[in-house]
């Protein structure tokens, strides 16, 4: 008698299906197979905001290997005609009837009471732009010399869309070119912020002890420092005699040496985390080399992570070499940065006369927010809890 | 709390002395010294008359010694020529360019510098915390939406150019300067109310440029820390209780935000202290930063140091009172871990 009413034992005679207990549906299939980047970039994708923003990065990045074609004029080209020439507007219809983008000239008079140019739009002289046309000539890459520009002005014409400064040099083709230092000045300090945090926090996490101690001491110190006073006094004892190459570069690793302590905390938890797991464990157990444990097993389980996080330091960088370049301590001409273009704004009492010389606000400003929209969505992308 | 807030100002002393080490490594950095370079200067201009009285500077100061001994006399714990005579002594230094003690140099702006940081601190507490209140609570309203797009742009917008344009649009607009701490003719006045006054109208632009990019980050951190708060359960049963929703708020999650929220403002201190450098070089403010520029742009190297030590002192006070706060507020931090 089976008083404690338990149910009798049971075997299934059927054969086992290994599938049977769930079937996967194909999507969810490629998503249990795709790899953690690919998941990544569909999480990605679903922020409109942040994708939006890589568009828009990835079109001012295009200005970094062919501002030479984009920009109709170099930066550093002088025109005594047009001191300080305001923007010409561009048109399409000249006394009611099309003729395609044109600017019209500018006419320039003395005005001897304030002693300045005053400019003019000559109404008749319609100047049509070129558009793949060959205009002066440039060396592309440092490879071969070419002259082909995606734009140019009339023949014996002028195009300064954005105006120009006190020496008649064209700021938008400024713009164009100082894009190519302001927007790889964040790269290369982030890769370098990126090596060192990742060796110093790797020492920190993976040995622990004194190693750690030391470290975090070092940290701490540098977290609890402004940052730009440093960055001031640092670029400040770059040697004048330098090249604007070796000035550009020295400014790149002063960025990027302030900038590691934040990445080195994340990977030191990380690494804490992350070193306690079985596999880990098991690797040390087998003979394996720390290094190899750290590169094989354990970085691969953060460095989206810290891709995302590096990231959101770009704008910070980018935003200091503009502030040392504007405060005369950076790049000076004739390299092009928007900081050095923004160094012609200092005195406020021509940037009210002459309000184009701000013009390198605007492609911070967005530059900068579209950076952090982009690393907002690229650090949630790489969360794997979200 | 006495003992954790002696052991706090302790562990400050190592620190002191790893910063101005850095700092003294960061002013050596360029080649040579304020007077070798004139003295380089004058030889080659084949005039060797001042040469002499340049070489005593030289010795005077110290500057013709070994690096470490440079270090030590400066801060004050070697003889110099006129024996312990350092930062220890409270000799804050020579400046070359103005030929004058640092002291006399830096001195009146050393005020400016501390009531404007401070200004700026106190504008990011007092504005976020509000702003942080309102927009967890009346989460996906048309209130928090503007101030969350309001702040993203503040917290993109660097504030040497926030500082630049607003520069330009007071000028356009209103003709005025807003540059300047207080109005022209009380520069080189003794104080009065009248100044005090002047002062205080004249700091609301640099507190406002200096603060909006941390007064967006507060806001952001602590409306995600209330919100965290506000989903637990606890205030759920609090509100089943039937407790009123000002006291439940006050109560219990408010205080629970507030921690990460004091901390935090500690972590912001190092950039708003950067920022007030910068903005008070761009609107012309009587605060370190022009000074620091100058002596770096000149190599003035005692002036410089001494400026960029007082920045980080400053800083570190900074995170100490934070520090401190923190640990009036959380038992936790004050009893050392031990409930």
């Amino acid at each position: 008698m089976n008083m404690r009413n338990e149910p009798e034992h049971y075997v299934n005679p059927d054969a086992f299906n290994p599938s049977h207990a769930e079937t996967l549906t194909p999507e969810q299939e490629r998503y249990y197979q795709a790899s953690q980047w690919t998941i990544m970039w569909w999480k990605f994708r679903r922020h409109r905001v942040a994708v939006w923003s890589g568009v828009i990065l990835i079109l001012f990045y295009l200005c970094v290997p062919f501002a030479e074609v984009i920009a109709p004029y170099s930066p550093n080209q002088r025109s005594n005609d047009h001191l300080y020439a305001p923007p010409q507007t561009l048109r399409l219809f000249h006394e009611g009837s099309f003729v395609g983008p044109f600017v019209y000239g500018l006419k320039a008079d003395i005005d001897l009471e304030t002693v300045r140019w005053v400019y003019t739009e000559d109404r008749q002289d319609v100047q049509p732009l070129r558009f793949f046309c060959f205009g002066p000539q440039y060396r592309f890459w440092g490879l071969f010399d070419a002259s082909f520009h995606l734009v140019c002005p009339a023949k014996d014409g002028t195009l300064y869309l954005l105006g120009t400064d006190r020496l008649g040099r064209d700021v938008f083709s400024g713009l164009v070119y100082g894009a190519r230092l302001s927007l790889t000045v964040g790269l290369i300090g982030v890769t370098i912020s990126i090596v060192l945090g990742l060796f110093f926090g790797g020492l920190a996490g993976f040995f622990g002890g004194l190693i750690d101690s030391a470290i975090q001491r070092v940290i701490e110190i540098l977290r609890s420092l402004p940052e730009l006073p440093l960055w001031m006094a640092l670029s400040a004892a770059l040697p004048v005699t330098w090249s604007p190459v070796w000035i550009y570069l020295g400014i790149t690793v002063i960025l990027g040496l302030l900038d590691w302590p934040g990445l080195a905390r994340a990977v030191r938890s990380k690494l804490l985390a992350l070193r306690e797991e079985e596999y880990a464990k098991a690797a040390l157990l087998m003979g394996a080399k720390p290094s190899r444990v750290i590169r094989k097993h354990l970085l691969p389980g953060f460095t989206s992570h810290i891709i995302a996080s590096a990231s959101l330091s770009i704008p910070a960088m980018i935003l200091g070499e503009t502030a040392l370049s504007y405060l005369n301590l950076g790049l000076r001409r004739p390299a092009v940065s928007w900081g050095v273009l923004l160094n012609e704004a200092q005195d406020i009492s021509v940037v009210v006369i002459y309000p184009w010389l701000m013009a390198p606000v605007v492609p911070i400003i967005i530059v900068v927010l579209a950076f952090n929209f982009l690393g907002d969505g690229l650090r949630d992308a790489a969360d794997p809890y979200k | 709390m006495l003992y954790y807030i002696l052991r706090r100002v302790l562990t400050m002393i190592p620190t002191l002395f790893v910063i101005s080490l850095l700092t003294f490594v960061i002013i050596e950095l360029p080649a040579g010294d304020y007077i070798s370079n004139q003295i380089a200067a004058l030889r080659a201009t084949g005039e060797s008359a001042s040469i002499a009285k340049l070489e005593f500077l030289r010795a005077e100061f110290a500057l013709d010694r070994p690096f470490l001994e440079r270090y030590l006399i400066w801060i004050g714990l070697w003889p110099g020529v006129h024996g312990f005579d350092g930062l220890l002594q409270g000799n804050w230094g020579w400046s070359f360019e103005y030929e004058k003690p640092v002291s006399e140099v830096v001195g009146p702006t050393l005020p400016l510098t501390i009531v404007l940081n401070t200004a700026t601190i106190l504008f990011v507490y007092v504005v976020s915390f509000p702003i942080g209140i309102y927009s967890a609570t009346r989460q996906y309203s048309w209130g928090d939406y503007g101030f969350t797009f309001i702040g993203y742009i503040g917290l993109a917008t660097p504030n040497f150019l926030l500082g630049l344009i607003m520069l330009y649009f007071a000028n356009l607009w209103f003709g005025l300067s807003v540059g300047g701490l207080m109005a022209p003719e009380y520069i080189g006045q003794p104080w009065s109310v009248g100044k005090a006054l002047s002062v205080l109208a004249h700091l609301i632009v640099p507190t406002v440029v200096i603060g909006t990019a941390g007064t967006a980050a507060m806001i952001r951190r602590l409306r995600a820390n209330l919100l965290d708060e506000l989903h637990k359960q606890y205030v759920t049963t609090a509100r089943a209780k039937g407790l009123r929703e000002s006291r439940l708020l006050v109560k219990y999650p408010l205080r629970m935000a507030l921690n990460p929220f004091i901390a935090d403002i500690g972590n912001l201190i190092p950039s708003l202290v950067s920022g007030s450098v910068i903005v008070s070089v761009v609107l012309n403010l009587p605060t370190v930063g022009p000074v620091l520029l100058n002596a770096l742009q000149s190599q003035d190297q005692f002036l410089a140091g001494f400026i960029l030590l007082f920045v980080a002192v400053l800083t570190l006070i900074g995170m100490l009172v934070s520090d401190l706060l923190l640990a009036v507020l959380d038992p936790r931090i004050r009893l050392g871990g031990k409930a």
